[in-house]
């Protein structure tokens, strides 16, 4: 074969097994819900409600009548029209929000076509994740079937990423399931440290790459205020003036630099999150969120003093070799009693399932389960700016709840039914089809 | 002189040889949870010299035996992790497909600040793994978690002798699609373990053969001396697997190299092995009951690759309903932080009791690692290797409270020091530390691939030193 035949051939190869693994996503992706949500008047009744807002309520009821809840107490009246759902001895809870994960932007981890979570470039405030969310992801059903309703998407890679998305786990298409489409942008905080064992930098190189850094981030957010006043200026009396040129990057600053959208930093080492306080400080217009923050408990009153809320977990290991074990256990705890707003964000994809977890964790760890349910509810959406919508079971709000037997922070419990935007999703997964499937084969299949 | 020179000889004696520390302690009034006996209420648990001589009631300490008082609590035994990397000095001899004559016998750092804080979470036994990346790896070593002492006294004395074994996509990426030599496929890995079990039949034949023949010349029962065939540290080790003397621990994942590595174990009469990670073994759980093989998975772990896309959390709940002895593990210094949270996912998924949720961390692990007549349960004879438990072990809101590795106590959170620095100066900013390799988040399994840092790109392969 000549060699150009053999590049060919090459090519022709990668292009069929790219063709291959779409059709079996695509397949899969067909065969993950068996069932279709059901939608329209529902009673939860005979159940202890966690409000969030308004405390527990025992032996209550929830109304749902589409997208919203109606009715929430003791003494609600049920329409005959409502379909009950009897939840004696049961809890319902608030659907829980992650706050930074890339669910919906990866498939498969280690298969690069799958993986949408990442743009090159240092700078790409026009990119959005909103726009590549594939609604049939394996995970979203694998998620939420777990309680989880709510998760922000975020692009990660690069300086400045791109936008989140705050969406809800069901539905056909993004913009069915967006909450807001961009939510907030993506900011990686430059470290003024060393990485890990690959990083191989000196000391002065590392001390140099961060200043660099540091002034190109500078630079391109001077640009994107000015861009953002001539614009302004502009708008406001087109006459002898020359209108701006068209940049993309510039016109998705302007809801950034004048705090329209908020900044998610992540940050998580003592000198970092010091450094990156003393920036937003400089920004008064723009809204800012730290995210990650692991040495957060060591800085908590600078953070609590300026202001700014938390995205943060609790199952990694400590920051440093030498941290106290209990250290990412107790983070969100330490920072809730500085007088931060916490949330809980796993920065997962196919295990943001675990997120009550992490509550649980925190709740176990010095945050309290009142505070850890505020921390996975209500915390998320204020910071995200839709605590009028979602975060707590309250009448006008939309109907995102669970049903579960017991405490949903303790891994042994069950949740048995989840309402998302007032569907009753049917509570099948990957996971639980495959379980239906070979839990028993069959005798005729165990013969061999 | 002579006492001199007798000195020096008992000075090197006490050198040479190692102490595994034991101690003694009478745990009072908890709730013993025996794992082979039920749960009993308000029940003493004695541990004398290392060994659990007495369970029941009302005991009393003997002279010089500290009584710590657990009414209230729980009493468990010590969590067994079957599958980890922690206390790793290297992880992957990655180049070659075959490296059975490496060991971690040698790569164990009893300083690593991962074993205290595996310690923390009720963990007092691990099998320290070599990685994945070889379709026949290095040996294993099994170690009780001595924090702090040294590399002999972290072995775990009687443990049968194991080794890696690994199938699917890392051997196929770092030889086949890394290096150019089979197995670039999952067939090719196949061929790769028969051929080097036949070569190891016949070296041992030839060997045999040899060292007879040499024997007889030896003796003046042989004319001429034989044709000398090398001792290879390599067949004698594969030598010893298909004798029996070293059990299979495979890293696995899908159902098809499962069946096929249980064909192959059957053809040589290999009995002793076990399956790792294993993501569908719940595909093909009446066979591997019928072939008396056990499994070691994840509680949650899936879709980090594609030979984990088609998984389920339920897959320990559906082995343990089919009868497969089953263990859950960690492989990540995280998750081993916490593993009997891990097993309260069985609950979660697919309703496993809790008593057999508490046997996939105690002892169904140590069956797999030959060390169940020593660990893995409460029981008069066994080791003291346990762990009082705030709260049932298997809620969230239960902390392990105190460890204790032959009633020795290795970790007690009312003692456990803010800063783990023996030597704090509070002057010093330690900012600049370096962040360790395993500083993970717990999402991805790449510990197995530890060592082998290598990335593919379109020009080939790029290796990632140091």
């Amino acid at each position: 074969m000549s060699k150009h035949a053999d590049i060919i051939m090459k090519y022709f190869k990668s292009i069929l097994s790219a063709c291959l693994l779409v059709l079996f996503v695509g397949m899969s992706a067909e065969a993950q819900i068996t069932e279709k949500a059901e939608y329209g008047k529902f009673a939860i009744t005979n159940a202890t409600i966690h409000t969030v807002t308004n405390g527990v309520i025992e032996n209550g009821t929830v109304l749902i009548d589409g997208k919203k809840i109606v009715g929430v107490g003791q003494d609600v009246e049920i329409g005959s029209d409502y379909e009950k759902i009897d939840a004696s001895g049961k809890h319902v809870y608030p659907g829980f929000m992650d706050a930074g994960t890339q669910l919906g932007l990866q498939e498969i981890g280690a298969v690069d076509v799958t993986n949408d979570q990442a743009e090159l470039g240092e700078f790409n405030p026009h990119v959005r994740a909103f726009t590549a969310i594939n609604p049939s992801s394996v995970s979203i059903p694998v998620t939420r079937v777990n309680g989880v309703t709510h998760v922000i998407s975020m692009p990660v890679s690069g300086r400045l990423a791109g936008k989140a998305t705050l969406i809800d786990l069901y539905g056909y298409s993004p913009d069915s399931m967006a909450v807001s489409p961009d939510a907030a942008i993506h900011l990686n905080w430059p470290t003024s440290k060393k990485g890990g064992w690959w990083d191989d930098r000196s000391k002065e190189e590392v001390k140099k790459d961060y200043k660099k850094n540091i002034k190109e981030l500078n630079d391109f957010w001077s640009k994107a205020e000015f861009y953002d006043k001539m614009v302004t200026a502009y708008e406001k009396n087109p006459d002898d003036k020359q209108k701006p040129d068209a940049d993309k990057k510039m016109q998705a600053m302007q809801e950034v630099v004048n705090g329209k959208v908020p900044v998610i930093i992540s940050v998580d080492a003592k000198q970092d999150i010091l450094n990156a306080i003393e920036w937003t400080q400089k920004h008064p217009d723009a809204r800012f969120i730290l995210a990650g923050v692991q040495d957060g408990w060591r800085v908590a009153d600078e953070i609590a003093e300026a202001g700014l809320p938390c995205l943060v977990s609790t199952l990694y290991t400590p920051e440093r070799d030498y941290d106290n074990y209990q250290r990412p256990y107790q983070n969100p705890g330490k920072l809730h009693e500085a007088g931060v707003k916490v949330a809980i964000a796993t920065g997962g994809v196919e295990n943001v399932r675990n997120a009550p977890y992490h509550a649980g964790f925190a709740a176990n760890y010095g945050l309290g389960k009142e505070e850890a349910l505020k921390a996975i509810t209500i915390n998320s959406a204020e910071i995200f700016g839709v605590g009028d919508k979602l975060g707590s079971i309250e009448e006008g709000k939309q109907a995102n709840l669970f049903i579960a037997d017991g405490d949903p922070f303790e891994p042994m419990n069950h949740i048995t039914q989840v309402f998302i935007s007032g569907n009753k999703i049917p509570m099948v997964s990957r996971h639980t089809q495959l379980y239906q499937e070979y839990l028993d084969r069959g005798p005729q299949k165990n013969n061999k | 002189m002579k006492k001199v020179l007798l000195s020096i000889f008992a000075l090197c004696l006490s050198l040479t040889g190692y102490a595994q520390e034991t101690g003694s302690v009478l745990i009072k009034d908890g709730t013993v949870i025996t794992i082979t006996n039920g749960n009993k209420a308000d029940t003493d648990v004695l541990i004398e010299d290392g060994i659990i001589t007495k369970i029941g009631k009302d005991l009393s300490a003997p002279r010089g035996v500290e009584t710590v008082d657990a009414s209230g609590k729980y009493v468990m035994p010590g969590i067994i992790d079957a599958h980890s990397h922690i206390a790793a000095v290297d992880v992957n001899e990655w180049t070659n497909p075959v490296t059975a004559e490496v060991s971690m016998e040698e790569s164990i750092n009893p300083n690593d600040i991962n074993i205290y804080w595996a310690l923390a979470g009720g963990v007092t036994s691990i099998h320290l793994m070599h990685g994945s990346a070889n379709v026949i790896g290095g040996q294993n070593e099994t170690l009780k978690l001595r924090y702090g002492t040294g590399m002999d006294e972290m072995r775990f004395d009687g443990a049968p002798r194991t080794i890696k074994f690994a199938l699917g996509e890392n051997p196929t990426r770092v030889h086949g699609q890394g290096f150019n030599v089979k197995p670039r496929t999952r067939m090719g890995v196949e061929q790769v373990i028969r051929d080097n079990f036949d070569a190891a039949q016949d070296y041992k034949k030839n060997r045999q053969a040899y060292l007879a023949a040499k024997e007889a010349y030896e003796n003046g029962e042989r004319k001429n001396p034989p044709v000398p065939v090398a001792k290879n540290e390599r067949m004698e080790v594969l030598v010893d697997i298909l004798e029996g003397d070293i059990w299979v621990h495979t890293h696995s994942y899908r159902a098809d190299e499962i069946m096929m590595l249980m064909r192959v174990f059957n053809d040589y009469g290999i009995e002793n092995f076990t399956f790792q990670h294993a993501n569908e073994a719940f595909k093909v759980a009446p066979e591997l009951k019928k072939n008396n093989a056990y499994t070691s998975v994840f509680a949650d772990w899936w879709a980090y690759k594609f030979e984990v896309y088609y998984s389920t959390a339920y897959n320990a709940s559906i082995l343990n309903a089919n009868g497969v002895k089953n263990s859950i593990n960690s492989d990540s210094g995280e998750l081993i932080r916490h593993l009997n949270h891990e097993a309260a996912k069985a609950v979660h998924y697919g309703n496993t009791s809790k008593q057999d949720a508490l046997k996939m961390i105690t002892i169904n692990p140590a069956t797999q690692l030959g060390i169940d007549d020593k660990v893995g349960s409460i029981e008069e004879g066994k080791h003291g290797d346990v762990a009082i438990w705030s709260g049932h072990p298997l809620s969230i809101y239960s902390t392990a409270e105190a460890t204790y590795i032959d009633g020795k106590k290795y970790f007690d959170r009312s003692e456990d020091p803010n800063d783990m620095r023996l030597e704090t100066n509070p002057e010093t900013d330690f900012e600049e530390t370096d962040k360790r390799w395993y500083n993970e988040n717990g999402r991805h399994g790449k510990t197995c691939l530890q060592g082998a840092k290598i990335r593919f790109t379109k020009k080939g392969m790029k290796y990632k030193s140091n």
